[in-house]
């Protein structure tokens, strides 16, 4: 594996320790953020962005830094939503790690550990989101990031079903769900129910106008809960769909699902578990999806049960009435 | 549930995602608090996206009837 980073010793990159300086963590270097870049002597610098939010006066003072450091004045945003700072000459390092913490600016990792989370907006401010994940991904990064496993892991938190942020495709992901109820006192037989759910669970009684509702096709999406005008649909519960071993590049595999309805605060725990059985069961350079293939997703289970149990099986149907 | 009188109407028939909640919604700006908007939604994205936003922003959506392809909503102002 060709690795464009600094520990990797194939891409023959001469930095002088000693020009660098003592004030710059080389732990924290070779755990990444430092990228070699085809130019001689010049790196991108990947910041630490969970959730790709930051705040307004952070940018400001970021792009400052860019200015000044970036030979050829440019940043990049990357795929998983961190800012990178590009043709930084290695020599630099240690002031430009030094002003980025001044504005309590960490550095991103890469390499095999848990690396920043992403998110989508989420319940904050999304009108579809369900769950709170820009809090989740900070959360996240604050307990795991930098946690050292066999190869890189990627976490990541959607708001719902519509997943923007590809829970599907993550190593381990998150993505908000609502479990529909519904009360037949309230309910007026408006239909509007049937038109708004999208996934056709819910067709509307000939007579009646109320709705027939089948679970086997509700994604727990709440378009219903939203759009009902009674409030005749109403959210029971709200929780994470939880996927694992999903991943892009040269060879994708889609993730599988683990458990559905696991509440917030079983999140970290969930994490903290999976990465603990992928440290003792994965080889090293080997993504946690194949190791589950190798190892068996039964025997994850078993070990995750006292997580996992938190949250509803992945065959769960709502009830809806 | 009975008949409810509607102070104004709005036929957003044929009108696309957002404009048609940008409409009601200024209509509904020259309405007073109680007083109750007619509006006529056609089937599909419309009915899926506006009665969600309207009820976002406060208002009471009293009655709803299926006509064919649309739907004619009571609204009452928040
Ligand atoms: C200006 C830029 C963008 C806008 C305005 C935008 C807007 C949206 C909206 C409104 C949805 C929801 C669609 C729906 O209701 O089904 C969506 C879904 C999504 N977006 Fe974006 N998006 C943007 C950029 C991106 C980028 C850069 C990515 C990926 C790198 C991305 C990935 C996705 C994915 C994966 C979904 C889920 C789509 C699906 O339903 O299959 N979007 N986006
Ligand atoms: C300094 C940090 C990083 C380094 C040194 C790095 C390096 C690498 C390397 C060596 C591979 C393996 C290539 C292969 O097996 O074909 C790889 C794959 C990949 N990288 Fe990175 N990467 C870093 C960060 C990121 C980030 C932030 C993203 C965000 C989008 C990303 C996205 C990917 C993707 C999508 C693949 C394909 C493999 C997979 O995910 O299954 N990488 N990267
Ligand atoms: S996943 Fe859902 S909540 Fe998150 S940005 Fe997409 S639509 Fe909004
Ligand atoms: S929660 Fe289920 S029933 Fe309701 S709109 Fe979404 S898919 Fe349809
Ligand atoms: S939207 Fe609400 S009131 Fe209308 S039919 Fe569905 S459950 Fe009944």
């Amino acid at each position: 594996m060709t690795d464009h980073f600094i520990e990797d010793k194939t891409t023959k990159v001469n930095v002088n320790l000693e020009t660098i300086g003592e004030r710059v963590d080389f732990n924290d270097l070779k755990s990444g953020g430092f990228i070699k870049q085809r130019q001689k002597d010049l790196f991108t610098v990947r910041l630490r962005c969970p959730g790709g939010r930051m705040e307004t006066k952070k940018l400001v003072e970021i792009s400052k830094i860019a200015d000044k450091y970036s030979k050829k004045g440019v940043v990049h945003f990357s795929f998983r939503q961190s800012l990178e700072i590009l043709y930084v000459d290695y020599k630099e390092f240690r002031n430009i790690v030094s002003e980025l913490e001044k504005i309590g600016q960490k550095v991103a990792s890469c390499g095999p550990r848990v690396r920043v989370p992403t998110a989508c907006g989420g319940c904050e401010y999304n009108p579809n989101g369900l769950t709170d994940t820009q809090g989740m991904a900070e959360m996240v990064d604050q307990k795991f990031f930098g946690t050292p496993t066999p190869h890189k892991f990627k976490t990541s938190f959607s708001g719902c079903p519509i997943d923007c942020s590809r829970t599907k495709e993550m190593d381990f992901g998150f993505q908000g769900i609502v479990e529909p109820v519904w009360e037949d006192p309230l309910c007026t037989g408006c239909t509007i129910c049937s038109e708004a759910c999208k996934e056709d669970a819910i067709v509307s009684d000939p007579d009646t106008g109320k709705p027939i509702f089948d679970p086997k096709k509700c994604i727990f999406c709440g378009d219903c809960i939203r759009a009902c005008p009674t409030e005749a649909w109403k959210a029971k519960r709200y929780g994470h769909i939880v996927r694992i071993g999903g991943k892009h590049g040269r060879h994708p595999m889609e993730s599988i699902e683990v458990s559905t309805f696991l509440p917030d605060d079983k999140v970290a725990d969930a994490i903290q578990k999976t990465v603990e059985w992928y440290n003792a069961n994965g080889k090293r350079g080997e993504r946690i999806g194949n190791t589950i293939k190798r190892v068996g997703i039964q025997k994850y289970l078993d070990f995750m049960e006292p997580v996992f149990k938190h949250g509803s099986p992945v065959n769960y149907l709502a009830p809806g009435v | 549930m009975g008949e409810v009188k509607a102070n104004a109407h709005l036929d957003l028939r044929g009108v696309m995602c957002p404009i048609n909640f940008v409409k009601a919604k200024l209509k509904l700006e020259t309405l007073e608090a109680g007083e109750v908007l007619e509006l006529v939604l056609d089937s599909g994205e419309p009915i899926q996206n506006v009665p969600k936003s309207i009820k976002e922003e406060g208002h009471k959506i009293l009655e709803v009837k299926k006509e064919g392809e649309h739907f004619r909503l009571k609204i009452q102002k928040g």
